[in-house]
């Protein structure tokens, strides 16, 4: 096996990326981010790929369809601003059917913002973002670890579904280092991509489209998209637990709060409150049966996030009806300690 | 074993080289760790700030509130993070830079370490830095001379491994100086 090696989530995402069989890179320099192009430019060409510094975002983005369309492995990676002027050409994507890989390491917003870590690009990345009636995969690792296995899994999945993958990612979970071990978990498959446009050669033409004029056809392939959108929902969810079997509060958090939580956990129980984590690794296909089934079990939940409170509507939408739901966030580069976590914790169960 | 730790000092004091020797040798012993330098808009000269957490098991937040023990090589260092220190911690500070009177807590336990003279009484200005990761391990206990030891010829670049036996001869300095 080889020795774990200390290293930073953006460069782990980047070998990630490599090993996933990623043979284009096209990306516009942006910071916390910039670790993963840096990389890719010095070993993304040496391994038999291709790095582009792309004039922009839409350019990049836009570079990433045209690679993906002829069925090769093709990932982009940004930071808020870059990634909204992605968004035309994920929805296209998306509405054609090609997969590709997008990274999101997320800086503060709206706007220009700043560079401190945040995860105020939930909602963008999970709800919408690109207009139409289509979801993205996303993604959310929470350690370096996870940059490496989950960039890998976003390129299995957005393949195995034909779909855009996000990896989102707070600026934290990007710039700060761990041990990790960079070799797959599992063979590296890519599958065949029959409908890729690699010329005609002999075979009928074939089309990656988003346009539909035709009565009823529009209709047709948004309702072909949903029943892919349920398959992914069905067998896709990804979450890690903590503690929840005998917990009197269940905390959600994804990403850097998750981290803290499990902190702020341990610290609990070592006060007997029995406090327990879920911490969903997928944000679509969001982990809505096991929301559901906890929170029918432990009536008090707390969800931490850094922003105003975005995923928070998804823990309650699928929340039991008499779960009572509590937030903690902190937006605009506010990172929570262990003791926030413990405060809020005594506040939602009423303990001093 | 939990241990958090702040080091911080200004570019150029070598609170990234330290920091990665510590790191280095905390992972061959089979440790967990978390390593978080400070970022953002920095230029030599500017704020160097590292937080490591380490731990013999999985590792939650990698960023602490109240740690465990500090290294302060410059007065900003010290007035930074001492009103944070946890009660009974660490504070390794540089006292060739930061003078008697701004140590204000009588709850840590206080190490002051003359480094830049120390280093210049041992013909290199260049291990004061050194000399206070001695000190840190000394205090805090949970790594020896030997596993900085091993690691230390991985950690520093090709080009000035000739400093190498210097270097450990500071931290040895700075471990009796702790003692």
């Amino acid at each position: 096996m080889t020795p774990r090696a200390l290293t930073k989530g953006n460069i782990a995402l980047a070998e990630g990326a490599i090993q996933a069989g990623c043979l284009y890179y096209f990306g516009y320099p942006i910071t916390p981010q910039n670790d993963i192009p840096e990389y890719l430019a010095r070993n993304l060409p040496k391994r038999g790929g291709i790095f582009i510094p792309a004039e922009s975002e839409i350019a990049s983005i836009n570079m990433v369809m045209g690679a993906a369309a002829s069925g090769k492995r093709a990932m982009t990676s940004s930071s808020g601003p870059g990634i909204s002027l992605m968004q035309e050409a994920m929805s296209y994507m998306a509405g054609s059917d090609i997969p590709c890989v997008v990274v999101n390491i997320m800086r503060v917003g709206p706007g220009l913002g700043g560079i401190e870590p945040t995860q105020g690009d939930y909602n963008q990345a999970v709800h919408g973002g690109g207009h139409g009636d289509y979801k993205n995969i996303v993604l959310a690792p929470a350690s370096v670890q996870e940059m490496f296995d989950l960039t890998i899994k976003a390129f299995e999945l957005a393949d195995k579904y034909r779909n855009p993958a996000m990896v989102v990612a707070d600026a934290m979970i990007g710039q700060f280092q761990e041990p990790c071990r960079l070799t797959p978990a599992e063979p590296i498959l890519i599958p065949e991509k029959p409908w890729a446009l690699t010329g005609r050669q002999g075979r009928k033409p074939q089309l990656l489209k988003s346009l539909y004029l035709a009565p009823g056809e529009q209709e047709a392939h948004n309702l072909r998209m949903k029943a892919k959108y349920d398959e992914i929902q069905e067998h896709e969810v990804m979450l890690e637990t903590r503690e929840l079997d005998d917990a009197e509060i269940m905390i959600v958090a994804f990403g850097t709060p998750s981290r803290v939580a499990k902190s702020a956990l341990t610290q609990a129980r070592e006060m007997g409150i029995r406090a327990g984590l879920l911490r969903p690794i997928t944000l679509f296909p969001f982990p809505e049966k096991e929301i559901r089934e906890y929170s029918s079990k432990i009536r008090k939940v707390l969800v931490v996030e850094m922003n105003t409170g975005q995923m928070v509507r998804d823990v309650r939408i699928n929340s039991h009806p008499e779960a009572e739901i509590s937030f903690y966030g902190r937006p605009g580069g506010g990172i929570p300690y262990p003791d926030d976590i413990i405060r809020e914790i005594k506040k939602a169960l009423k303990k001093s | 074993m939990y241990q958090d730790v702040i080091m911080s000092g200004f570019g150029g004091q070598g609170i990234q080289i330290i920091s990665q020797i510590a790191a280095l040798a905390a992972i061959r012993k089979g440790l967990e760790i978390t390593y978080l330098p400070s970022y953002g808009v920095e230029k030599r000269g500017g704020r160097t700030n590292v937080t490591m957490v380490i731990s013999d098991s999985e590792i939650g937040s990698p960023i602490t509130n109240h740690p465990m023990a500090i290294i302060a090589l410059d007065i900003i260092a010290l007035e930074t993070f001492q009103p944070v220190v946890r009660e009974g911690g660490v504070v390794i500070a540089n006292t060739s830079l930061i003078p008697e009177e701004l140590f204000t807590r009588q709850d840590v336990q206080l190490v002051r370490i003359r480094s830049n003279e120390e280093a210049l009484a041992m013909g290199n200005a260049k291990v004061a830095n050194m000399i206070c990761l001695g000190a840190y391990l000394q205090r805090t206990a949970y790594m020896s001379f030997g596993d900085i030891e091993s690691v230390i010829g991985d950690v520093i670049p090709e080009r000035l491994k000739h400093t190498i036996p210097d270097n450990l001869k500071a931290i040895q300095k700075g471990m009796d100086l702790a003692r």
